[in-house]
């Protein structure tokens, strides 16, 4: 039985404006220890994802329309608060883009990196410390006994980033979800921070969503990948499989597009307009207006994802069908 | 004078730390830019990369003139800039433009992209009054916005389009060279290629020549002829785009260089990867000798003592390195 088990999710935010379908029917599945990347542009809904399956939308003026996200039994979009509290925090915690903003910069990084752990266990403030401490050395940060004292101002973005991890793994949760964790970073410190996650999961042997819109970070971290855009998921394949073998014209376009994987001073290949605006209701695939192989028959309804080898699927209908070949 | 168009010798830009309300005293200062010598010719597009606070940005604001060189100079078309009375500054912004990284915050909310674009048209008398409108749809084509756009505000634009409006604003005075400061780093990676294939065309249509800024390096080797890296306000590696990014000299180029990830799960993980230890240390007191040796993994007591210049290293390179020819060789 999967760790997390996803359903036909939509989150829809109900404006003044119109109804945006932020993520508009959605199922995956993660395992344990296994790492599931989204990646989408910003719009795509992959935030949203995971902010639903957190209890961390707005309502109003969201809601989540329909759908189910089973963690072990437990349905975590529909639980009561009281159930919610028990696996939020303890059992599935979360990382934030942005480190600068995530702190809550009135209270000492101590206090808040044993938070979760004086909620969720029973254990005195010393013994809290003391754990926390050796996380904040796990998570590569020096002097962690003086440190762990100072504000969060008195860090750097990749040091306070640390801190948000040792925050969200004291724990020792089941599922980490990290929306967009190195965005925010430099490369070289980027590189420290994936390190660190990888090296922590083999340790923990947790399973981590990781969201991100950078397809280099997707390769080297992610077991799956899942393509997002317009709420709804396009490909998802092994990260191997998406990038030897991507199917979905989406897919191929957005690795045809960055400028590492393609030879020097050769024009980039780009999409063509705009994504969809969410809010008017796309009555057959969202990426048709844009796509080169758009046909009538990807405006007739909304293309189902369908596995076509194991762990292999993609929603569109033209591919199914053989109309567009793998390497057209 | 050959066809450098834009010389910059041992340029310095400090920011000074004061102490105290009443007596107020230079207590140290931010060396944000420390000696920077560089020539850009024209047509010429030159990557500039580094991590943020290397002074990539303080470099950028001070070739324009937004911000004081504490030292050095800046040669535009033969001429010093630093000096200038208002009149020759003027003159001289018409050849110097600049594309600012965030399009939600370089554009007046309040001007219509016609305004925008005419502004600077009629300031530097470029055009009369009557023919602004023309100037201003040719422009707006040029970047591949419709003119029937010209009448809304930048809200009613979304990033990239923004974007096209601030190039096409740069591009107004017919500049001879532009600095553009992370012009797509904050776009999606669909909408980047777009910008990028327009900067592209018009450096090659317009023999414009292009100071690129980002802290992408996939971005900066698919776009640029040359890049320089910076670090703690120096320059630490030159030469060509191509070839500093595939087999860079300085240990910090190739430290940046293993960080970034690859699109490629073959070789993601399987390549070799140099994590640096720590951050960036404090412009405000850089270590001594070079600045990158407490992270460097081929440091040793030399490199303490004094801090080291600019050396040719193969065609066209240059590095800061006092063991270059000790290093192993790297490669792709």
């Amino acid at each position: 039985m999967p760790l997390l088990s996803v359903t036909d999710l939509r989150t829809h935010f109900h404006t003044r404006n119109g109804v945006y379908r932020a993520v508009d029917g959605v199922s995956f599945t993660v395992e344990r220890g296994e790492t599931l990347g989204i990646v989408g542009e910003s719009g795509s809904g992959k935030s949203v994802t995971c902010y639903s399956i957190m209890g961390l939308i707005p309502m109003p003026p969201g809601r989540i329309e329909s759908g189910s996200a089973m963690f072990d039994g437990v349905d975590l979009l529909r639980c009561s608060a009281k159930e919610a509290r028990a696996i939020r925090g303890k059992r599935v915690s979360m990382i934030f883009q942005d480190p600068m903003t995530s702190l809550n910069p009135y209270m000492r990084i101590s206090e808040q990196v044993i938070e979760p752990l004086l909620i969720h266990e029973d254990i005195t403030r010393k013994e809290a410390l003391a754990r926390a401490l050796a996380m904040m050395e796990a998570v590569g940060i020096n002097d962690a006994a003086q440190r762990i004292h100072y504000y969060p101002h008195e860090f750097s973005g990749g040091m306070r980033q640390r801190v948000m991890i040792a925050m969200a793994l004291i724990t020792r949760p089941e599922l980490l979800i990290a929306d967009e964790p190195t965005t925010a970073l430099d490369v070289t410190v980027q590189a420290q921070i994936l390190d660190l996650i990888r090296s922590l999961q083999r340790e923990l042997g947790m399973a981590v969503i990781f969201v991100t819109h950078d397809l280099g970070v997707v390769a080297g971290l992610c077991d799956q990948v899942q393509v997002m855009y317009a709420g709804r998921i396009m490909e998802t394949a092994s990260a191997e499989e998406l990038f030897k073998r991507p199917l979905h014209p989406y897919s191929r376009a957005l690795q045809r597009s960055i400028p590492g994987l393609q030879p020097k001073g050769r024009e980039l290949y780009t999409i063509q307009g705009l994504p969809p605006d969410v809010s008017k209701p796309m009555p057959g695939c969202a990426f048709a207006a844009r796509c080169e192989y758009a046909a009538e028959t990807c405006n007739a309804a909304v293309p189902v994802l369908t596995e076509v080898s194991p762990g292999h699927s993609h929603a569109c209908v033209r591919v199914l069908s053989g109309e567009i070949g793998a390497d057209a | 004078m050959p066809d450098n168009i834009l010389e910059l010798r041992d340029v310095r830009t400090y920011f000074p730390i004061h102490r105290g309300f009443l007596l107020k005293r230079q207590t140290g200062a931010v060396r944000a830019v420390d000696g920077v010598t560089l020539s850009v010719r024209q047509g010429e597009v030159l990557g500039l990369v580094g991590e943020s606070g290397c002074g990539k940005s303080t470099l950028a604001r001070t070739i324009l003139q937004l911000v004081p060189a504490t030292g050095g100079a800046i040669i535009l078309n033969g001429r010093p800039l630093g000096g200038a009375t208002r009149a020759e500054m003027l003159a001289s912004r018409r050849d110097l433009q600049m594309i600012f990284q965030d399009p939600y915050a370089s554009l007046n909310p309040r001007m219509t992209v016609h305004a925008t674009l005419a502004e600077p048209l009629l300031v530097h008398g470029i055009c009369g009054p009557r023919d602004v409108q023309a100037h201003v749809d040719e422009l707006m084509r040029v970047v591949g916005l419709a003119p029937r756009f010209a009448q809304k505000y930048p809200h009613e634009f979304s990033g990239g389009q923004r974007q096209r409006i601030a190039i096409a604003r740069a591009l107004a005075l017919r500049p001879k060279i532009i600095v553009a400061d992370e012009p797509v780093s904050a776009l999606d990676v669909s909408i980047q290629a777009q910008i990028l294939n327009l900067l592209a065309k018009l450096c090659r249509e317009m023999n414009l020549a292009l100071i690129f800024i980002a802290h992408d390096l996939s971005v900066v080797r698919h776009v640029s002829d040359r890049v320089a890296v910076m670090y703690l306000g120096k320059i630490v590696e030159l030469g060509p785009a191509a070839e500093v990014i595939d087999r860079p000299r300085h240990p910090y180029t190739r430290a940046l260089v293993s960080a970034i990830p690859v699109a490629d799960p073959g070789i993601e993980r399987t390549r070799k990867r140099i994590v640096l230890a720590g951050d960036p240390p404090s412009p405000i007191n850089p270590p001594p000798g070079c600045a990158f040796h407490p992270r460097c993994p081929y440091a040793v007591e030399r490199c303490r003592e004094a801090v080291p210049p600019l050396v040719p290293a193969g065609p066209g390179r240059e590095a800061a390195c006092i063991r270059l020819d000790e290093l192993p060789a790297s490669g792709t």
